[in-house]
């Protein structure tokens, strides 16, 4: 008996988990579903499902329009890059914070996150008159650099949550056998926070991504990323929706499939720690 | 011999960098539409003719309204060439933020502009922005409801005739609406559609003093009228429609009238997107016997940000995009119905634009409207649907969501009318109008 329910609540829970993702993904359904269509199809009311004739001209006159290469290379270099310098900035600030605490780092760890609560555009013009100033406008390096600190703070943030679940005493160890600071940090302590580090490499690469403030705001033709090349096919004032939809679908097209390929790890990562 | 090879080096080299020198490469913002893609899509032609390489940041609208903004007033120097409209140019001309267009070559004909436009494209006399495409809004009617109405659509009709047409033709079992109309919140969507709407009723946003206006009775007739003829006749969540949701009603034959752009005639009677190509007609948008009908103005216009390198080859694109023979070039790749309509009277004159059946209204549309006079009472702004002031963005912004909220019910038109004249007064005196 005890069985029968046990199944039933299973089926329960089925049902509910894919009927919350199907929710959850029925806009980027609908996106590449609109991508196929044509214009006058896109904007029919009742909306068509799938029974439309399916076609590739608006991903024809996306490529013959804009020069995707580009865009997309931009944005693996910006998302990646401020990723790498990221990580490669928190991870010596998590580890002080997890195993060398000071009376104040529960303070600079709270002051940190607070710095996400300031709305980007209260920042726009000193950052873009640092950036003239620079000469980093309408470059790769200036967005990575800014990319890198909007996300610094998640990115330690995360970092510190992973290495504050290992044992110090492992370190301690590692000291005492004569390890210094350096190889305890790369061969002790990084081997045993891949997880959570793998987990906080993808999310900010999705982060960094799906940035749209400072990408549109501080680039102009040479280091646009996908985001501009999304935001070139938007219009209040004509009806452009499956070119904008086709241009959506190959702008998420490679994130997409980054996170379905590194789903186990992304999981794996977010929930560790959250049960004990 | 060494004396002519060294001779001939020297020439070469010359030749070389007088070349890189002449030959730029230019950055041009612009907007996402029909005629602005068209445009990129020619690019070899201008580059064939001067050598100058074109790169293009296609923004949509809002945007590229930010993004061009922080640029020009940081002198950031990301673009060559902007392409803006009629609310920012006057403002910025004044700033000294944009090169004057006073010295185009006379094969350009500056006078050639239709005066509608290069008036407001102007700052004290000068222009400081070339017209790309000019707009005007009209009407936009199904001839064949309109007949089984058994009504007549004169060419310049009143709002009470719209009214009733409106009504008449409404049939909310076939999900046909009698008028199709801007609700939306934004002072580039339904701020726009109002504030031209009000002129006709003798309504203005400002006196002379600049004090606020929406406590006149020609506030409070003008969006009762509104409201009323939108709930009997109008489509069920109007107060969220703007361009683009109207265009799709009405190609869908679900809107028996629709006051919108100009440009959207060539959207509605283009057989492959719209189900009632061959059934609109076009009429003047209508007024209230005052003198003033409730039509807009608007261009988009390339500009070129003060302080760039590239002067010289900005102003050549410029010729070369809002000139006659561009005109020309676009006929003769893609048709007559698909050259940049509004900003030249030669196009008018041309025997081959005369044939498309919304030219004429076209024409007629923009210049019933006049950017410096375009109330019924004096007011001090220039600007038929808006003040070009900087702060009228802003405002109109919180004044149309206000209204937005009484089309939807949340409110009545008295208490979005009081609002909007304390946000207004508010923002005046905060930015020393008052």
């Amino acid at each position: 008996m005890a069985r029968a329910v046990s199944s039933q609540r299973k089926l329960l829970n089925t049902l509910i988990a894919w009927s919350l993702g199907l929710i959850i993904f029925f806009p980027i359904l609908w996106t590449i579903l609109t991508s196929f269509k044509t214009e006058a199809q896109a904007i029919n009311d009742p909306p068509i499902f799938f029974f439309f004739d399916w076609t590739l001209e608006n991903y024809a006159v996306v490529q013959e329009r804009s020069n995707y290469m580009r865009f997309l290379w931009n944005s693996i270099f910006i998302a990646g890059g401020s990723t790498l310098l990221g990580v490669l900035i928190a991870v010596p600030a998590a580890w002080s914070m997890a195993f060398v605490p000071s009376k104040r780092t529960k303070d600079i760890l709270l002051w940190m996150l607070s710095t996400k609560m300031l709305p980007a555009v209260g920042v726009l013009y000193p950052i873009y008159l640092l950036f003239i100033e620079l000469g980093l406008l309408d470059t790769r390096v200036g967005l990575v650099v800014v990319l890198m600190l909007i996300n610094l703070p998640i990115i330690v943030w995360m970092l510190y949550s992973y290495f504050k679940e290992i044992p110090g005493e492992i370190l301690e160890a590692a000291r005492m056998d004569g390890a210094s600071l350096k190889s305890e940090i790369l061969y002790v302590l990084t081997p045993m926070a891949i997880p959570g580090i793998a987990s906080t490499v993808l999310l900010n690469i999705i982060l960094a991504w799906n940035e749209a403030f400072w990408t549109l705001n501080l680039t102009a033709a040479k280091a646009a990323p996908l985001t501009a090349f999304i935001a070139s096919y938007s219009s209040p004032e004509g009806l452009f929706f499956a070119k904008l939809s086709a241009a959506s679908t190959m702008a998420i097209a490679p994130i997409l499939i980054l996170g379905w390929f590194s789903q186990k790890q992304l999981v794996r990562g977010l929930t560790f720690g959250a049960v004990k | 011999m060494r004396f002519t090879k060294s001779i001939f080096a020297a020439t070469a080299v010359a030749a070389m960098v007088s070349g890189g020198a002449l030959a730029e490469s230019l950055t041009i913002a612009t907007v996402n539409n029909g005629d602005m893609i068209r445009m990129q899509g020619l690019t070899e032609d201008f580059t064939a003719k001067t050598g100058h390489e074109v790169e293009w940041v296609t923004l949509e609208e809002n945007v590229l309204r930010q993004r061009v903004t922080t640029d020009i007033s940081t002198k950031g120097g990301a673009f060559d060439i902007m392409t803006i409209g009629m609310y920012e140019t006057p403002i910025w001309g004044s700033n000294g933020w944009l090169v004057p267009l006073d010295d185009l070559s006379d094969e350009y004909n500056a006078a050639d502009i239709l005066p509608a436009m290069s008036g407001g494209l102007s700052h004290d006399g000068t222009l400081f922005a070339a017209p790309f495409y000019g707009e005007s809004s009209m009407i936009m009617y199904r001839t064949d409801l309109m007949e089984a109405a058994g009504l007549e659509m004169p060419d310049a009709p009143s709002w009470a005739f719209i009214a009733k047409a409106a009504r008449e033709m409404t049939d909310r079992d076939k999900d046909i609406n009698g008028i199709c109309l801007r609700g939306k919140a934004g002072w580039g969507e339904g701020g726009a559609f109002i504030t031209a709407m009000s002129n006709s009723f003798g309504a203005r946003w400002f006196d002379e003093k600049w004090n606020a206006q929406f406590d006149t009775r020609e506030w409070s007739d003008t969006l009762n009228f509104f409201v009323n003829m939108m709930k009997d006749a109008g489509p069920a969540g109007y107060a969220t429609n703007g361009f683009n949701e109207n265009l799709s009603l009405f190609q869908q034959g679900k809107c028996g009238m629709w006051i919108d752009a100009t440009v959207a005639a060539s959207f509605v009677t283009n057989p492959k997107d719209s189900t009632v190509a061959d059934k609109v007609g076009f009429a003047l948008a209508p007024d209230n016997g005052m003198g003033v009908r409730s039509n807009w103005l608007w261009a988009w216009a390339l500009a070129i940000p003060a302080g760039t390198q590239k002067e010289a080859a900005a102003k050549q694109f410029i010729e070369w995009a809002t000139s006659t023979s561009y005109i020309e070039l676009v006929a003769e790749k893609e048709g007559w119905a698909n050259v940049p309509p509004g900003a030249r009277i030669s196009l008018y004159e041309n025997s081959n634009y005369k044939d498309i059946p919304f030219a004429k209204k076209t024409l007629e549309s923009i210049l019933s409207a006049d950017p410096n006079n375009s109330t019924v009472d004096p007011s001090p702004y220039v600007g038929v649907q808006f003040a070009a002031i900087p702060e009228f963005a802003g405002i109109a912004t919180e004044v149309s969501q206000e209204f937005s909220a009484a089309y939807a019910g949340k409110q009545t038109v008295a208490e979005a009318l009081a609002k909007a004249q304390d946000i207004t007064n508010e923002a005046m005196e905060a930015a020393g109008y008052r």
